[in-house]
C-alpha cells in the first residue's frame, strides 16, 4: 500500500543525507522524496512517498521521529490530502505525430515547452494518477527521457469550522484565519 | 573575553560535570591537549588505540549513570572510533566522543588525515555534528551533552574542524538547550498505568521481564519495592541481569538462545509478559511466532520505536523505567498466584544450568562461580562468546550495574577497555573483565594504560585455545568444522584438524610473560586448587592490573542453545 508522510525538518546541512541513510540503512522501500524550505528559512519540509503495509510504515514514522532533526511527521494518507507531482517528458514525434501530441497535451492541459526536428517536450503538473495516464498514452510514441520529481503533497482545507471552536462566523464574513506556515506543532516524539 | 574554540571546548566540559576524558592526540586536535596541559580539573587518560578509548568511556559511563567523553584526531583517529560508537549505540550508553578535523577550508579536499566521519557515523550514533562557524561550539556541545543523556541515551560525535578549535570568539557558552524536534517523554501515560496494574492483577502467570532500561533509568531500586508488594517471578534480557539480584527467589535467569530453562519455560507459559526497559531482540526471542504464545503483553519503554516493533502489545507505555513504576507502585495489588510461583520453583530446581565438569583442564563454571565469591561486590565486564554467556549464567550478581557487556553489537576487545573505564569511575571497587583468549588479544595494548595509570583491573582469561563460541557452532551445527578457530594452530597443523590433544603446539602468546612484559602482574592457573590462591593473590595486589590465565577445557560448551528458526522452548542440551 502506498504512503506519503509529510514532514518538518531543519533545514540543515546534511539532513536530508541522515533521512536517506536511515531508510536505505533499513531497507525501507521508498519511491521518492522531494524537500523544500517553507516560509521559515530553518524549516524544510520533506515529503515522502513510499510503499509497504501499515505496520511497517508506522516503523518508519517512529523511526524518523526519533532523529533529532525531524521535527514534525504527518501520515498524509490516513487524511484527505492533495498529491501533485511535475513531470517533463522528451518523446519521439515527427510530421504528423506532432500534432497529435499537442492535442493530448490539450486535453491533459500539460504544456509543450519544446520541439526539434524528431523529439518533443511536455510538461505536466498533475496528481500521480494523471501523470500515469498520461505517460501510458504517450508510451507508444517512444518516450526518450522522463524526469519526475516525486510527490509533494498537502492536507485538504476543512470544508466544515471546527464544531469545538464556538459560535461560527455568518456566513460572508472572513472566518479566523488559519495558523501561518510552519509554525511546528508541539514537537512530536 | 576572546577564548580559542580548545578553550571553550574545556569550559564547556566543566560545566557539563565531566571530570575524566579518555583521548589520544593528534595533529588536528593538539590546540586542545595545549589547553588540557597543566590541567587539575579535568584527567586525560590516555589509551593505546582510539578505540580502546571509546570503549573505556563506555564502561565509565555505564558504571557510573554519567556520560563518558573521547577525545581522538582527525582521520584514522576518527574511524577508530567507530566500533566503539555503534557498540554504544546499540546498547544506549550516554556519550560524547569529540573528534577533530581538518581545517574548513581543506574538507572535501582529500586532505592528510581526513574523513567524513558524520557521514561514516551517522547510523551509529543518536547523532552527530560537524561544526562549521566557531560561534556555534558552544550550542553544540551543550546539545551534544543533552542528546547523549536524556530520552534513550546514546553516542553523540562532535567533529571540530581545526581553525574552528584556533579562532577566537567572545560568543559565550549558552545556559541551556532547546531543539524543537526532540522532547523525549519520560511521564508514563496515567489511564495505560492503570490498565497495566489491572492486568497485573488479573493475570493468573504474571512475569516480568526486565531490560537494559531499568540499569539505564536507575530503577533497580523502584523495582525492588515493585517486587516486595507483587512477588512476581522475573526473567532478564542480557542486559537486564543484575537488577534483581541473581539469588532472589523469583529470578527464574536470563532468557533467550542461551537462556535458562526456568526463563524460557515462564516466558512461554506466562499469561501476562510485563516488559520493561527491553526492545525484544532476537537473540532474547528466538523465533517470534513462537514466541510468548499465551501472553498479554504490556511494554514499558523510554523509545516509542521499540514498542510493538517485533512483538505485538496489549498496553504500551512510553516512559522512563523509573517514573513509570513509581507511578505504578500504589495501584499494585498483593500476589495471588502461588500454584504459577510452585511451577516456576519446580523449573528452576530440575533444570539448573548445569555445572561443567572439569577433565584435566579447570571447569568455566568452576572458575566463575570462585571469582563470584571471592569479589562480592566487583563491578564485572565480559568480552564476548562463551565467556560473556557463562557469565551472564552463572555469575552471582548482587547489585544493579555491576554487569558491563557489550549485548546489541556483540564487540570483541570491549570487556577490558571497558574495565578500565569502569575502574577510573569507581577507585574504591574491584573490576574484573572476564575474558576469552581472542577477545582480550583484541584490545590488549590497554594493558599500557592500565599500569600507568595504576588501575588493579582483574582480567581473568578463559583461556581454551579456541574462539569458543563459533567453536561451539562448528561443533554442533557444522560437524566439527574447526574452521579458522583454534588459536594453538600453527602453519604446520594440518588444514582439517578437529580435535584438540597434546600434541597441539604451545599457546601464543604467553599472557604470563605478556602481562609482566608491560609491568602488570600474571598469574597462570592449571588446577583447580591453584584457583583460590591466585584470586588471593590478585586481591592483594592494589596498583597495578592482574591477568590471571585460566586453562579451561578446550571443548566445553555453553548450554541450553535454542537453534537458529526455533522456538524459545525448544532448547537443545550437552
Amino acid at each position: 500500500m502506498k504512503h506519503v508522510l509529510s514532514m518538518l525538518v531543519e533545514n540543515r546541512q546534511g539532513v536530508l543525507a541522515r533521512i536517506s541513510g536511515l531508510l536505505s540503512g533499513r531497507g525501507y522501500n521508498v519511491e521518492s522524496i522531494t524537500a523544500g524550505v517553507t516560509t521559515d528559512p530553518t524549516v524544510s519540509r520533506l515529503t515522502l512517498s513510499c510503499t509497504g503495509d501499515d505496520a511497517v510504515v508506522e516503523q518508519i514514522k517512529k523511526q524518523l521521529n526519533r532523529l533529532i532533526d525531524v521535527i514534525k511527521v504527518t501520515e498524509l494518507s490516513s487524511v484527505p490530502s492533495m498529491n501533485r507531482e511535475l513531470m517533463l517528458i522528451k518523446v519521439n514525434a515527427q510530421g504528423a505525430q506532432r500534432g497529435e501530441i499537442f492535442q493530448v497535451a490539450d486535453v491533459f492541459k500539460a504544456q509543450v515547452m519544446d520541439v526539434g526536428h524528431d523529439t518533443m517536450a511536455v510538461e505536466l503538473t498533475g496528481s500521480p494518477d494523471k501523470i500515469e495516464d498520461f505517460l501510458a498514452l504517450l508510451k507508444p510514441y517512444g518516450i526518450v527521457e522522463i524526469a519526475r520529481s516525486g510527490i509533494v503533497a498537502m492536507e485538504r482545507s476543512k470544508k466544515m469550522p471546527d464544531p469545538a471552536a464556538g459560535a461560527q462566523p455568518a456566513p460572508g464574513t472572513a472566518a479566523q484565519p488559519a495558523p501561518a506556515e510552519p509554525g511546528p506543532d508541539a514537537p512530536q516524539h | 573575553m576572546m577564548v580559542s574554540g580548545a578553550r571553550l571546548l574545556l569550559e564547556a566540559l566543566k560545566a557539563e560535570g565531566v571530570e575524566v576524558v579518555f583521548g589520544f592526540p593528534g595533529g588536528v586536535v593538539i590546540p586542545v591537549f595545549d589547553a588540557l596541559y597543566g590541567e587539575r580539573e579535568l584527567r586525560l587518560i590516555l589509551a593505546r588505540h582510539e578505540q580502546g578509548a571509546v570503549h573505556a568511556a563506555d564502561g565509565y559511563a555505564r558504571s557510573t549513570g554519567k556520560v563518558g567523553v573521547c577525545l581522538v584526531t582527525s582521520g584514522p583517529g576518527a574511524t577508530n572510533t567507530v566500533t566503539g560508537l555503534a557498540t554504544a549505540n546499540f546498547d544506549s550508553v550516554p556519550l560524547v566522543v569529540l573528534t577533530g578535523q581538518v581545517s574548513r577550508n581543506m574538507i572535501g579536499n582529500d586532505a592528510f588525515q581526513e574523513a567524513d566521519i558524520v557521514g561514516i557515523s551517522r547510523s551509529v550514533t543518536k547523532h552527530n555534528y560537524l561544526v562549521t562557524d566557531r560561534r556555534e561550539l558552544g550550542r553544540v556541545l551543550r546539545e551534544a551533552f543533552y542528546i547523549a543523556r536524556s530520552g534513550r541515551p546514546g553516542p553523540v560525535l562532535v567533529d571540530m574542524p581545526k581553525d574552528v578549535l584556533t579562532e577566537l570568539s567572545a560568543e559565550p557558552l549558552p545556559t541551556g538547550v532547546s531543539i524543537r524536534g526532540y522532547s523525549p517523554v519520560t511521564k508514563g501515560d496515567p489511564g495505560e498505568i492503570l490498565k497495566a496494574a489491572a492486568a497485573l492483577a488479573k493475570a493468573k502467570k504474571p512475569l516480568f521481564y526486565v531490560g537494559g532500561g531499568l540499569n539505564i533509568s536507575g530503577a533497580a531500586e523502584a523495582f525492588h519495592r515493585v517486587m516486595e508488594k507483587v512477588n512476581v517471578p522475573t526473567i532478564a534480557s542480557l542486559m537486564g541481569i543484575s537488577v534483581l539480584p541473581s539469588e532472589h527467589p523469583r529470578f527464574l535467569g536470563m532468557l533467550g538462545m542461551h537462556g535458562t530453562y526456568a526463563a524460557n519455560m515462564a516466558v512461554q507459559n506466562c499469561d501476562l509478559l510485563f516488559a520493561i526497559g527491553t526492545r525484544f531482540d532476537d537473540r532474547a526471542t528466538g523465533d517470534l511466532s513462537k514466541f510468548a504464545p499465551h501472553a498479554t503483553v504490556v511494554h514499558v519503554d523510554i523509545d516509542p520505536a521499540s514498542i510493538s516493533r517485533n512483538v505485538a502489545v496489549a498496553i504500551p507505555i512510553v516512559g522512563d523505567a523509573r517514573s513509570v513504576l513509581e507511578d505504578l507502585l500504589p495501584h499494585l495489588a498483593a500476589p495471588d498466584h502461588p500454584e504459577w510461583i510452585r511451577e516456576t520453583d519446580e523449573w528452576k530446581r530440575t533444570h539448573p544450568p548445569t555445572e561443567i565438569v572439569g577433565n584435566g583442564r579447570l571447569s568455566p563454571t568452576a572458575v566463575i562461580h570462585a571469582i563470584s565469591s571471592a569479589f562480592p561486590e566487583a563491578i564485572v565486564t565480559t568480552e564476548v562468546g562463551q565467556n560473556q554467556m557463562w557469565t551472564a549464567l552463572y555469575y552471582t550478581f548482587r547489585s544493579p550495574r555491576t554487569f558491563l557487556t557489550s549485548g546489541g553489537l556483540g564487540t570483541m576487545g570491549y570487556g577490558f577497555p571497558a574495565a578500565i573505564g569502569a575502574q577510573v569511575g569507581n577507585p574504591g571497587r574491584r573490576v574484573i573483565d572476564i575474558a576469552g583468549d581472542g577477545s582480550i588479544q583484541m584490545n590488549i595494548q590497554e594493558l599500557a594504560t592500565a599500569v600507568t595509570e595504576r588501575l588493579p583491573v582483574i582480567v581473568a582469561i578463559l583461556n581454551n585455545g579456541y574462539l569458543g563460541m563459533v567453536r561451539q557452532w562448528q561443533e554442533v551445527f557444522y560437524t566439527r568444522h574447526y574452521s579458522g578457530v583454534c588459536l594453538e594452530r600453527t602453519a604446520d597443523c594440518p588444514p582439517d584438524c578437529a580435535s584438540p590433544d597434546n600434541q597441539c603446539p604451545p599457546y601464543v602468546p604467553d599472557f604470563v610473560k605478556l602481562a609482566q612484559a608491560y609491568g602488570a602482574a600474571g598469574i597462570r592457573i592449571a588446577k583447580p586448587a591453584e584457583i583460590a590462591p591466585a584470586l588471593e593473590e590478585a586481591r592483594r595486589i592494589t596498583d597495578r592490573p592482574i591477568f590471571l590465565d585460566f586453562q579451561i577445557e578446550r571443548e566445553a560448551n555453553v548450554w541450553p542453545m535454542v537453534p537458529a528458526g526455533a522456538g524459545i522452548h525448544e532448547m537443545m542440551n550437552a
